[in-house]
């Protein structure tokens, strides 16, 4: 179950997810490495306690040391006032307005998935590649939290079996255990 | 640092600070906290160590034609938070050189630009460059650099491990007449002063440091903690300097609960940077014509190319060397600033780095169906090298910071506006050094070669390419004898009042082609001393 989304739109953002950074081997791309649902815990972080936002230090336990990225940082009133509107909007709270409305990610990602169509997941690449186009600022949306569903930490829901960073070779957090000085100078 | 000077004097001090503490352990502020991590999305892609541009956007404008302002969100952001800008750093400290505070005397003045001489010369701030070296841990190697400034002593350490791209690009620098050597920088290259070693992790510009290696700024505030004299007040706004004729009498401020209160105080020491710091001076109704003006950052000539070969940058310190050469210049570089009709120009420090952060590098590729077969290839950061030239700036009366007439932060206050073009000597400089630069990319054996500025170029379109990419900030409270060019004198002390002093980077008489971190430091330092031996013990 998405946390946020609908099932009908999560299947929409894995499409978009799988034409945007498509599998070339067997690593997999977007979609094999969750990037769908990255973007899904992002979307719906305030359905956690603490919210989903930072990630807790210093270590994730990977290469020694605590697991301690799980435990997500609590916000503080103001922390939580600025994550609330980006995500959900400032939906006509003044104390979210003071510079004028926000249009949240939630909003954005809704309407943008629509405009790709329920039947986006049945498309051709090529008129998948059509549809990302003509919607290209949420294309674009997309693709930057694609990245970071690749190729960030896990505890945010993507990079899955650290297969973003094995596809290119990226230790990834390497506290507390570090590089050597010969791994650093050496070739 | 002036918080760390005054309460060895004895003095009881408040440190007021807007952003959290991610620094010191909430239970123990003696202590390092362990909130860091080598976590690109939450200090690269989520504002972890603050500003939220959504909750303190800033406004930019290249210039007036450009009407109230052209951009308003991220300007040139500072980390906001326990610690301030040092925790994002990657610990570059080198000291300014002798000429550098003597820039009018020695070089004489430009047709453009407020060149000045500093009210105080390097022998005047050695002692207290020597004191902080010794405070945050720097290491370096003295003697290295050719051209390096008097030293009274060794760096506390030795220098730590090069990156394996650095011995390539020095040897390679050295092979056309450059002069590299290891970058003196505040990471520990053995234990030192409680805190262990830093281990290569690579995340270490962007992010604060997991094991807190880097000494600026965990060493200087755990020990101020540690003398029971310093009270510190995290996610709290001083909004206003209070002042009565020529005497601060306190500050007001927000804490976290939202409500205004007001804290009577002796003195006043602001240092908030070059932003912030005239930002606050302005909101409290100081009158001073200088203020915010001659904004200068530094004008960075970025050359990157991609190697035939793995350079693993995501291994060591960011930068590990640095050349100086473009600050010295030579008859070259006479020649070109004659052709370019200036009577003299300077670049700025060289630095050879890499790229160690996968998901910048992601985003960079357009996405599609070759996406994962660039990152695999990885020209843009496993196979990358650069140099990044810090350019002098000259200092302008037209590049300011003041108060944006509209936009408000998320406490109702006017934000600052930075008004900012590059001038005709930073444009020529790095058209004179960028090919030089490019041409040492080539002997390494790059495989192609790409020279572009900042600002100049950005991946955030058009108007987000005119605002400068450094966060080198300074000047815009100018230090100087005289009240009518200057809003400091040359210990800091606001001119006119009789108990404020700017303890930061917006003292600044000129740029240098340094990072300004050691000397706004030592500045701090010497300044908070003379303000203990004036006023005595607290």
């Amino acid at each position: 179950m998405p946390v946020w989304l609908t099932e009908s739109e999560y299947r929409i953002l894995e499409a978009a997810c799988a034409r945007l950074v498509p599998a070339d081997d067997a690593f997999g791309g977007a979609l094999e490495a969750g990037a769908a649902d990255y973007i899904d815990a992002f979307l719906g972080a305030f359905s956690f306690d603490p919210p989903r936002i930072w990630a807790g230090g210093p270590s994730s336990g990977r290469f020694g040391g605590a697991a301690r990225f799980g435990d997500f940082h609590r916000l503080t009133a103001l922390d939580e006032l600025a994550w609330r509107t980006r995500i959900e909007g400032s939906e006509g709270r003044s104390e979210r307005e003071f510079n004028g409305p926000v249009i949240g990610l939630q909003e954005r990602y809704r309407v943008g998935l629509a405009a790709l169509g329920e039947e986006f997941a049945t498309l051709s690449s090529q008129q998948q590649g059509i549809r990302l186009r003509a919607n290209v600022e949420f294309a674009t949306l997309v693709f930057g939290h694609v990245c970071e569903g690749m190729y960030g930490a896990p505890e945010y829901g993507g990079n899955r079996d650290l297969i973003g960073w094995k596809s290119i070779g990226f230790a990834g957090d390497v506290q507390p255990r570090g590089w050597t000085d010969a791994e650093v100078a050496g070739p | 640092m002036a918080a760390d000077v005054l309460t060895r004097a004895g003095w009881t001090v408040v440190i007021f600070e807007k952003g959290r503490n991610h620094l010191l352990d909430p239970e123990d502020l003696t202590k390092p906290s362990s909130d860091y991590s080598n976590d690109e999305i939450k200090f690269v892609d989520r504002f972890f160590l603050g500003p939220d541009p959504f909750l303190e956007p800033r406004t930019f404008r290249s210039g007036v034609e450009e009407g109230d302002h052209s951009y308003v969100g991220e300007v040139n952001s500072v980390p906001s938070t326990v610690g301030g800008g040092g925790t994002h750093a990657d610990g570059k400290t080198p000291r300014f050189r002798e000429d550098d505070f003597r820039l009018l005397s020695t070089y004489g003045p430009q047709p453009d630009g407020e060149v000045a001489d500093w009210p105080l010369t390097y022998d005047d701030l050695e002692p207290f460059y020597a004191e902080v070296e010794t405070a945050i841990g720097v290491a370096g190697t003295a003697g290295s650099n050719p051209f390096e400034a008097w030293r009274s002593g060794p760096f506390p350490m030795p220098s730590g491990a090069p990156m394996y791209g650095a011995t390539i690009s020095s040897a390679a620098a050295e092979r056309l007449g450059f002069h590299p050597y290891p970058a003196p920088t505040a990471a520990n290259s053995v234990p030192y002063d409680g805190r262990p070693a830093c281990n290569n992790c690579g995340f270490c510009a962007y992010l604060g440091c997991p094991i807190h290696a880097k000494g600026d700024p965990v060493a200087l505030l755990t020990r101020t903690m540690a003398t029971g004299l310093a009270e510190l007040r995290s996610e709290t706004f001083v909004s206003r300097i209070r002042t009565v004729g020529r005497r601060a009498t306190g500050v007001d401020f927000i804490g976290p609960d939202g409500i205004e209160r007001s804290m009577d105080a002796r003195h006043v020491i602001v240092a908030g940077g070059a932003i912030e710091t005239p930002r606050l001076l302005l909101l409290s109704g100081i009158e001073n014509p200088a203020i915010g003006r001659h904004l200068m950052v530094h004008y960075q000539t970025i050359v990157v190319g991609t190697m035939p070969f793995r350079v693993h940058s995501e291994r060591g310190r960011a930068v590990t060397h640095v050349h100086d050469d473009a600050i010295v210049g030579d008859s070259e570089s006479r020649a070109a600033a004659r052709a370019a009709g200036l009577p003299w120009m300077r670049g700025g420090l060289v630095e050879h780095g890499g790229a160690s952060l996968p998901i910048m590098e992601a985003k960079i590729y357009p996405w599609g169906s070759n996406h994962t077969a660039l990152m695999k290839d990885s020209a843009m950061r496993d196979r990358l090298w650069a140099f990044i030239m810090q350019g002098e700036d000259l200092p302008y009366v037209t590049n300011t910071v003041d108060l944006d007439p509209t936009v408000r932060d998320v406490r109702g206050f006017p934000v600052a506006r930075v008004t900012y073009r590059a001038g005709h000597h930073e444009l020529a400089a790095s058209a004179h050094y960028g090919p030089r630069l490019e041409a040492v990319l080539k002997d390494m054996g790059a495989q192609w070669t790409l020279l572009t500025s900042s600002p100049g170029a950005s991946a955030h379109g058009a108007d987000a390419a005119k605002i400068p990419e450094s966060r080198h900030l300074m000047g815009t409270t100018r230090m100087g004898e005289d009240p009518r060019s200057s809003v400091v004198d040359p210990f800091g002390a606001v001119h006119g009042l009789d108990n404020v002093v700017v303890a930061d980077s917006s003292v600044f008489v000129t740029s240098a082609g340094y990072g300004p971190t050691l000397t706004l430091v030592a500045l701090a330092a010497r300044s908070a001393a003379a303000l203990a031996g004036r006023d005595g013990p607290g």
